[in-house]
């Protein structure tokens, strides 16, 4: 998709595009890993011990665990263009959502036949969630507080809740299909997770497309009172991102319960709102609210899953990641910024003269 | 207007997070107590912290009743001070003991010298502080070290011709790694066909296991055993294994190993998916208990510190028995 994206610019104009940033870095990290062992890129077909047909890889890999973090980008995408602020929530609400799968799965207690069908208990998750980010929507929105500290309370009780959902049982199904949302479907030698993702990718694709959510959600995060004075509710907008920012979090849920069967409430999704974020920086996007590109933050999602699976490959002490997404983080800050930007800008221009003026002298 | 609001919110929202930290059945019913109860001040960690905290907290629960003599109170916390604030109002309560489970060893001393000066004596439980020892009675705890070294004699009780050990860490510093890391960087060191393969943190979290171990696999290095220090993370591990097609268990490709004796996983061990659990007892009660009794009845203590005992268990020799007897 974002290849096709590509195609369409002129050359010239890349650098321009929002999606260069993620795009870049990318490149930078294909390059780096084919330098250092080209055996990266090797994926075999081979079977798992349940004896169905699954690729392997480190690409797949990163289709694979990128996926819950692509899925919360869309939803932290527009949160971030409507508010101008952040959801720090995602990881407890996950926490929520992925304990009510299980409670309406196993009923009280571990057992060997599921209570309801997964489908039923998906769909209650997404109620849940959309409720936990309704109470998030109405305290920006209706409240105005601002968005990181309204969700900091969902942050802080959110592990709790969900503990409190399942009490303080750790309920594990043994139901095989469970397995297929986080696993394999059997036949299909893809990581799931990767389809549920694209399927998300398509929709709000459509959604942008056909419907004026992305037009409305830029108007009230560039300027809240003009977009107001053209008949804008920039209430209701800013709502009604936390809402879909809850389904997002429901399907994320869903796939990381399914990935072990269970759940863990303090460790499940840990940190994942900070990756959320930062797909969503590393898209280009500004961070204060306003326009958006969402395939650069999806791509900004595979991006930083790219770099997680490229240390841990190179054995960097995995509690040293945050260390290294930190200077991603301010790399990018520092080029985001409107200081750079001007010098850059200078430059460029300076470098372009020069040229001219070698053209004029030969 | 809207500051008084969101100050509103802010408060309701810290009474939501102390109800949801502290769900404690006050069972202290102050006044109504009749004399011979041994009032007692239970201090421990939250116990959705893990399934470890979830099954010591059952167990002090079901041992400190009125049945037996107790009345007891609870406190949790996962944070220090709060810790602390909930031993002065022990203290202030005038509870007859005080068990104490620290978040963390530092900063104990004065307040358990208010309860030295009060009275109190005081039990520490599964984890020691950094106080002199005259500020308490005793204190009852696991060997980390030695539940590492039970679990490397076990493995290399094994006679595999060479270990490639997969060493999936707790989260850096905790006792827990450090004791059951100790014992296996030990005998890495000391034997010439034990290699590590990777040796990562994955901070109790399965999801982080199941992703180094995807690495290794990815890269395509050779290994035939997992050494994951506690349950949830050998299951990520394993979870990894399964989508790659890697058999193990007993006589399989890989051997796996685990810690803290969940049911779930010794359920594991019986059906051979994996091969080693070893315990981490959080059944701590009947030592307290113990303990209370000796102390009520004038007798003097042999020693301070008392180390639990502690199983390893072999997926070729558990049984049904162990699995509903030590499951946690």
């Amino acid at each position: 998709m974002a290849t096709k994206a590509k195609g369409k610019f002129a050359f010239s104009n890349i650098f321009r595009q929002q999606i260069f940033i993620p795009l870049a870095a990318l490149v930078i990290l294909v390059v780096f890993n084919l330098i250092a062992d080209p055996s990266f890129f090797k994926i075999t077909l081979g079977t798992n011990n349940a004896g169905y047909p699954i690729l392997s890889g480190s690409l797949i890999t990163i289709l694979d665990y990128g996926s819950e973090l692509a899925i919360l980008a869309i939803g932290m995408t527009i949160v971030t263009a409507a508010t101008g602020g952040q959801d720090i929530s995602v990881g407890a609400a996950i926490a929520i959502a992925g304990s009510v799968v299980l409670r309406v799965l196993c009923g009280n207690g571990s057992s060997d036949e599921l209570q309801a069908p997964i489908i039923v208990a998906f769909l209650v998750s997404v109620v849940v969630a959309m409720l936990f980010g309704a109470f998030n929507g109405i305290l920006v929105a209706y409240f105005k507080i601002q968005p990181m500290v309204a969700t900091l309370i969902l942050y802080t009780a959110g592990r709790s809740i969900a503990a409190w959902i399942n009490n303080n049982e750790l309920p594990i199904v043994n139901d095989p299909t469970f397995k297929y949302f986080g696993g394999l479907i059997p036949g299909i030698p893809i990581p799931t997770p990767f389809f549920i993702a694209a399927i998300c990718v398509l929709i709000i694709f459509l959604v942008l497309r056909f419907t004026t959510l992305g037009l409305f959600t830029q108007a009230v995060g560039i300027n809240e009172s003009s977009s107001k004075l053209n008949g804008l509710n920039p209430t209701l907008v800013k709502f009604l991102s936390f809402v879909i920012l809850g389904v997002c979090v429901a399907v994320a849920a869903l796939i990381k319960v399914s990935r072990l069967s269970t759940i863990n409430y303090s460790v499940i999704a840990k940190d994942i709102e900070m990756d959320a974020i930062l797909a969503v920086a590393l898209g280009g996007n500004a961070l204060g609210g306003g326009r958006f590109n969402m395939a650069a933050s999806i791509l900004g999602a595979y991006v930083i899953q790219f770099l997680t699976t490229t240390l841990y490959k190179f054995q960097v002490q995995s509690d040293a990641l945050p260390a290294y997404k930190a200077v991603v983080v301010i790399i990018l800050v520092v080029l985001s910024a409107p200081k750079t930007r001007e010098y850059l800008n200078a430059l460029g221009k300076k470098i372009s003269g020069m040229f001219r003026k070698e053209e004029v002298q030969a | 207007m809207k500051k008084k609001i969101f100050a509103a919110l802010m408060a309701s929202a810290m009474v939501l997070g102390m109800t949801a930290c502290g769900s404690a059945p006050a069972s202290g019913d102050g006044g109504s107590s009749s004399g011979d109860l041994i009032k007692v001040g239970i201090i421990n960690n939250d116990p959705n912290e893990s399934g470890y905290r979830t099954a010591n907290d059952k167990d002090l629960q079901a041992t400190f009743t009125k049945e037996n003599g107790y009345d007891a109170s609870f406190a949790y916390s996962l944070k220090n001070d709060e810790q602390i604030a909930a031993a002065q109002k022990f203290i202030q309560d005038g509870v007859d003991y005080l068990l104490l489970s620290a978040a963390d060893t530092a900063g104990w001393d004065s307040v358990l010298q208010d309860a030295k000066d009060a009275g109190i004596r005081v039990i520490l439980f599964d984890r020691t502080i950094d106080a002199s020892e005259d500020l308490y009675e005793a204190s009852i705890v696991s060997d980390m070290a030695k539940e590492g070294q039970t679990a490397v004699d076990w493995l290399s009780s094994q006679g595999l011709s060479e270990y490639n050990i997969i060493h999936i860490q707790g989260v850096m510093g905790s006792a827990a790694q450090q004791g059951r890391s100790g014992a296996l960087d030990a005998a890495v060191e000391s034997n010439d066909n034990w290699t590590l393969v990777t040796q990562q943190t994955a901070e109790w979290n399965a999801e982080k296991a199941q992703q180094i171990v995807q690495s290794v696999i990815d890269s395509g290095t050779s290994f035939n055993v997992i050494y994951a220090e506690n349950d949830d993370m050998a299951k990520g591990a394993v979870a990894a294994l399964d989508a790659a097609g890697i058999s193990h268990g007993v006589g399989k490709d890989v051997i796996i190993m685990g810690f803290d004796c969940n049911k779930w996983a010794l359920q594991e061990l019986k059906d051979q998916n994996w091969n080693y659990d070893g315990q981490c007892n959080p059944f701590q009660s009947s030592y307290i208990n113990d303990i209370i009794k000796k102390l009520e009845a004038g007798e003097t203590l042999s020693e301070k510190t008392i180390i639990m005992d502690e199983k390893g268990f072999d997926a070729t020799t558990i049984t049904d028995d162990d699995v509903a007897n030590y499951g946690i």
